[in-house]
């Protein structure tokens, strides 16, 4: 339990944001719930990368003795962390014409199909 | 009545999820790490580059990078339709 | 904005940018690339957008996209040129050309004209991200701007 620390505080993360997207009736705060989301999976998967005493994967002076943390996930992170910051500019896009079309941004009073 | 169903079904999701954590394997101890040491030990005789990171985004999972620099522009190209839309 | 927000901006936008800028032409040999950089100076110009106002800049939106669109043509070019090989082969790697000297094998102090077509890869992707970014902010403030009134 103690040695997974790091994997349950990420999913921890995940948990906040599946609350946050189920009790939260304001667009935005859906938004950073879908954020919340991604962060706790952007930090799990570096985490699984990690190697114990490890150091970055860069031979610029590196010491010679430490072993080195995996660099895969540590690329597929950037590659996922980029995406996540193009679907919330588009989420928050819609926010805002939402917000121009109805006045509001409460879920529970745009549901309705009118206009 | 569906506001008990949404905790039922947060308790049920977060606990799952908390048991899937635990139950990972220990932290700090990847067991299988062939590629990665493969990436390591060739990124500078393949790529010449010092940075494994950037030998991995650009070299050897280039598609990766080009689909995602699609994501980003398609990204860019809906959100500027979308924002000059309405503009009277 | 007010005058303090404007001279700090006046101060901070070449700092940031110069950053960023930094963080691009080393990203084979030090932690960070094309995206982290573009990042960076992409926040410089959200910063002139909030100090001075977006419609300012609203003819610089074409000019905007049109360098996103030449980053990612640039990005699958230099995809191309590798094609004798396969996609994406790093052609210029060790050649002795542009970038091209080799690395010795083990931990170095780190030679910038190395690692072939990464570091115009990281260029490429840079001017993209940076574009980009800018854009979408730029966007978000026009879009505020014209309605507020």
């Amino acid at each position: 339990m103690i040695g997974n620390l790091p994997f349950v505080v990420c999913m921890i993360l995940v948990a906040l944001g599946l609350w946050t997207l189920l009790i939260k009736r304001n667009l935005v705060k859906l938004v950073i719930g879908v954020g919340l989301i991604e962060s706790g999976v952007n930090l799990f998967l570096v985490a699984l990368g990690y190697v114990r005493g490890g150091i970055p994967p860069i031979y610029t002076y590196a010491p010679t003795t430490a072993p080195w943390v995996l660099p895969t996930p540590q690329a597929l992170t950037l590659t996922s962390i980029v995406i996540g910051v193009a679907t919330t500019a588009l989420m928050l896009a819609f926010a805002v014409v939402i917000y121009r079309h109805k006045g509001t941004l409460d879920t529970r009073k745009i549901r309705d199909l009118r206009g | 009545m569906s506001r008990w169903l949404a905790l039922a079904s947060f308790f049920l999701g977060a606990g799952l999820l908390i048991f899937g954590a635990v139950g990972v394997r220990p932290f700090g101890d990847p067991p299988r790490a062939e590629m990665d040491a493969y990436f390591n030990r060739y990124s500078q005789p393949e790529v010449a580059a010092n940075n494994a990171v950037t030998a991995i985004v650009f070299d050897y999972r280039g598609y990766d990078t080009l689909g995602e620099a699609t994501v980003l522009f398609t990204a860019v190209s809906g959100v500027a339709l979308i924002l000059r839309r309405l503009r009277k | 904005m007010t005058v303090v927000v404007r001279t700090i901006t006046r101060i901070l936008l070449p700092i940031s940018l110069v950053f960023g800028g930094y963080v691009i032409m080393h990203g084979h040999l030090t932690p960070g690339g094309g995206f982290q950089g573009g990042a960076v100076a992409a926040s410089g110009l959200a910063m002139v957008v909030v100090a001075f106002g977006a419609s300012r800049l609203a003819g610089r939106k074409g000019l905007l996209s049109s360098l996103e669109s030449l980053g990612g043509v640039a990005f699958a070019a230099l995809g191309f040129l590798g094609l004798g090989l396969t996609f994406f082969a790093n052609v210029l790697a060790g050649a002795g050309g542009l970038f091209g000297n080799s690395v010795p094998y083990g931990p170095n102090p780190g030679d910038l004209n190395t690692a072939g077509t990464l570091p115009l890869m990281n260029w490429a992707v840079g001017f993209k991200v940076l574009a980009g970014l800018g854009a979408v902010v730029l966007l978000f403030a026009l879009f505020g701007e014209n309605h507020d009134r």
